[in-house]
């Protein structure tokens, strides 16, 4: 394998573990720091127990997420050597503003947090745990003002050969960062209530801790259907300004190979890349249409019309992106996104007032499992994001192929490849073990374990 | 000009409290083995740096991101040319922060040691590997007309980067006992000073073998011009410092004498090195200095700014938390970690 083929390996394996642990991360730290809010106003010490438990299955997932977190902020300069060059005049600002507006107060605060418990006030304890939140929140913005740059420059100039920064404002006010930071963090919203409610399910079968765990299901299952709703309400209008701005992603989403108006959504399809043609589909007609421009009758470019456009505006090359990955990825994403919706939606409607989901087992038994759906939508949603906008690196402007390090060798990036691998494997599962162990153990265990209790 | 040197200035800071604040972490991660002989002792080291190390290796991300962000080509040089370095210390810094984390999360005596010796690991190795990165900067390395370093690892692990290495380890070593011996109590504390030190006795040996070949092999201490030669004077003070006052039985006097000590060095280091970052070995042509692997004037005004604004509220809370948590640890008080 040649390394521009292992460096892009390496950037999706290391790129998507580390968004396993960072949607939760953000909306988890928010929750904690809700709870923990109703804890100081009310004085009510369910509350507190609860921000300590949640808040501790926060940290587990945390450390995760800082650690993998460095890799990504060194392998764009290691694999990435000319994307760097080429980029880093502005890819470098928003990185090094996140460290600095954002890094260091989720890190600080989370000690402050961790161990402050005793040593400050009420209040002040619970300002360091907004700030965590602020802060987990604050370097997912400044990260997806980066990506979005990728996604769609603005801005920008191209001075001897690099892009250089014209307009830093132009980079805040990006419109791909507005609807995807608040699609992101939607998304995190819905993972952080799923996990809570699957860890309250379990206890909740076995009768654990019923006054601690009756009442996180009921707010996380309110938290959960908020994120849920939002992130496909979202989710819908990025798909539009995508069809607008990289319609090659969304006509591979698609499988929509020819131009059609009105244009029809396939709910599957069989997908022949190399014969660019789909031998078998189940089509609803107009729905893509409706999707694309919210009417039924608006035309949809398919992806060959595309391509040779793309090669009139870039020069001869293939522009298509890879059509099954996108095409099965978006279906992905929102199918999961749908069947969260629908249980959330069931949650709040059994746990809400003075209603105790103890009784649903069967719904308890699942919801213990349907963790899995946000963690799929959110890896599903990444691969659409990143691959649909194949061949390039930086949209328009670099290709993938231009952007790899020409000084390091294949058996590098395989050595990295491997040890990074292995590493990652055996923490995941080390911290999913924890995770669970944690999650799961009554509180005389739980207690000792985290001992600042 | 003016503003590629500030922000050249601006990375030498970050550098420094990168240096100052992992230094005793990375330190205080080497001697958790064998200054804590129960889980107990362990458990109140690793407490010491507790509410601290996440937020001390903020430091190390911020360094990185700024040299990005304003030197995007030495980023680019450094990042892709060290390569199977970074990796290996990736793998220790990944590990070194699960460990603490994790280790104390269960009971299991078996499940905690293992724990323990992989936070050693995790922390000598990134000290070593920061050691020899640092040596070969001072020295140059073959970086070729197109600003690529081809050479990979093997030349990188030269005497002298080795030798860089060693001093990293016994300063933060050194450095690491002296903010235990500040931050605990008794019988532990006890133990850190006399580590304190043997490890300065080390550190000082090496560190004096050091600057005689930097003295002969680099131009870093002797090139025309701003040089490393009044820093190093300091940074020597400093450390013979550290142990006239360890002597005296000095805690607090003894482990600024080490902070100031790993401060000038740092500053020898880059003073040494402006206006050049990354030295060629093969050609000074080829070398990246500030002008030729800077970002555009726009870009670095955009983040002096940012930072003018935000580097002393961050310096402010940071601070605040040293404040909150000054108190010294026993065997009796409440641990995390």
């Amino acid at each position: 394998m040649d390394a521009l083929l292992l460096a892009r390996w390496q950037f999706a394996i290391t790129t998507i573990y580390h968004f396993f642990f960072v949607p939760l991360t953000l909306g988890l730290s928010i929750f904690v720091a809700i709870l923990e809010t109703k804890y100081v106003r009310s004085g009510d010490e369910a509350f507190k127990k609860m921000a300590k438990f949640w808040g501790t299955v926060f940290l587990i997932n945390f450390a995760m997420g800082v650690v993998t977190g460095i890799v990504q902020e060194f392998q764009f300069g290691m694999n990435w050597s000319e994307y760097s060059r080429f980029m880093g005049d502005i890819f470098g600002a928003p990185l090094a503003i996140e460290a600095l507006l954002a890094f260091y107060m989720e890190s600080t605060f989370i000690g402050v947090w961790l161990f402050g418990w005793d040593k400050i006030s009420k209040k002040a304890h619970l300002a360091a745990a907004w700030l965590v939140a602020i802060g987990s929140n604050v370097s997912a913005l400044w990260i997806l003002i980066a990506n979005s740059f990728m996604q769609h420059p603005v801005g920008y100039a191209i001075e001897g050969g690099r892009a250089t920064m014209q307009n830093f404002f132009a980079l805040l006010g990006n419109p791909n960062v507005w609807y995807q930071f608040p699609h992101v963090l939607s998304a995190g919203v819905a993972m952080a209530g799923f996990v809570v409610m699957a860890f309250s399910a379990w206890h909740l079968l076995r009768k654990h801790d019923v006054t601690i765990f009756r009442p996180s299901f009921q707010w996380a299952a309110v938290y959960a259907l908020i994120g849920a709703v939002l992130v496909g309400v979202i989710g819908h209008f990025q798909g539009q300004f995508l069809v607008q701005h990289q319609p090659l992603k969304m006509a591979a989403a698609e499988a929509l190979w020819e131009t059609e108006k009105p244009a029809g959504f396939a709910v599957v399809a069989a997908i022949d890349e190399a014969a660019q043609s789909n031998p078998f589909e189940i089509k609803i007609p107009g729905v893509l249409s409706f999707l694309s421009y919210n009417n039924f009758s608006g035309e949809v470019k398919g992806i060959k019309q595309l391509q040779e456009e793309a090669v009139a505006q870039y020069g001869a090359g293939d522009y298509i992106p890879p059509v099954a990955l996108n095409f099965w990825s978006f279906r992905i994403m929102v199918g999961a996104g749908m069947l969260m919706v629908l249980l959330a939606l069931l949650a709040v409607a059994w746990s809400n007032g003075k209603r105790e989901i103890d009784g649903k087992k069967g719904f308890l038994r699942i919801m213990q499992w349907a963790p899995m759906l946000p963690y799929l939508a959110s890896t599903f949603g990444w691969v659409l994001a990143e691959t649909g906008r194949w061949p390039w690196i930086v949209f328009g402007l670099q290709k993938i192929e231009d952007a790899v390090s020409p000084n390091v060798p294949a058996w590098n990036i395989i050595f990295s490849l491997v040890a990074l691998g292995a590493l990652y494997g055996v923490l995941a599962i080390v911290a999913f073990n924890l995770a669970v162990k944690y999650g799961t153990a009554d509180v005389k265990i739980r207690e000792s374990a985290a001992a600042a209790d | 000009m003016v503003l590629q040197t500030v922000w050249f200035i601006l990375v030498t800071v970050l550098f420094i409290g990168f240096f100052f604040l992992e230094g005793f972490d990375y330190g205080v991660g080497m001697w958790l083995p064998f200054l804590g002989k129960k889980d107990g002792e362990r458990r109140v080291i690793l407490n010491t740096f507790g509410p601290f190390w996440n937020s001390n290796e903020v430091w190390m991300l911020t360094a990185g991101g700024a040299m990005f962000a304003s030197f995007p080509h030495v980023y680019a040089t450094l990042f892709s040319g060290f390569y199977l370095a970074l990796v290996l210390m990736l793998v220790a810094l990944i590990l070194r922060g699960v460990a603490i984390e994790y280790r104390s999360k269960r009971e299991s005596a078996k499940w905690r040691a293992i724990w323990d010796w992989v936070v050693f690991v995790g922390s000598a190795l990134p000290a070593l590997l920061w050691g020899v990165a640092v040596a070969n900067l001072m020295r140059g390395f073959a970086i070729d007309e197109n600003m690529n370093y081809w050479g990979g690892l093997l030349p990188l692990l030269n005497p002298y980067g080795l030798l860089g290495g060693l001093v990293f380890v016994a300063l933060f070593l050194m450095h690491g006992a002296n903010f235990l011996s500040v931050r605990m109590e008794g019988e532990l504390a006890e133990r850190a000073r006399k580590a304190a030190f043997q490890s300065w006795i080390a550190a000082t040996v090496l560190t004096v073998l050091f600057v005689v070949w930097t003295f002969f092999a680099t131009d870093i201490l002797t090139k025309p011009g701003v040089n490393g030669l009044i820093p190093a004077v300091l940074a020597a003070v400093a450390l013979l410092a550290v142990g006239y006052f360890r002597r005296a039985g000095k805690d607090g006097l003894t482990f600024v004498m080490g902070s100031l000590t790993v401060v000038f060095a740092t500053i020898m280091v880059f003073a040494g090195l402006y206006p050049r970052i990354l030295i060629s070995s093969l050609n000074p042509a080829y070398s990246l200095t500030i002008s030729n692997a800077s970002s555009t004037p726009y870009t670095l005004t955009v983040m002096t700014i940012v930072a003018v604004v935000f580097v002393p509220i961050v310096l402010a809370y940071v601070g605040w938390t040293y404040w909150v948590f000054r108190q010294r640890l026993g065997l009796k008080s409440q641990v995390v970690y």
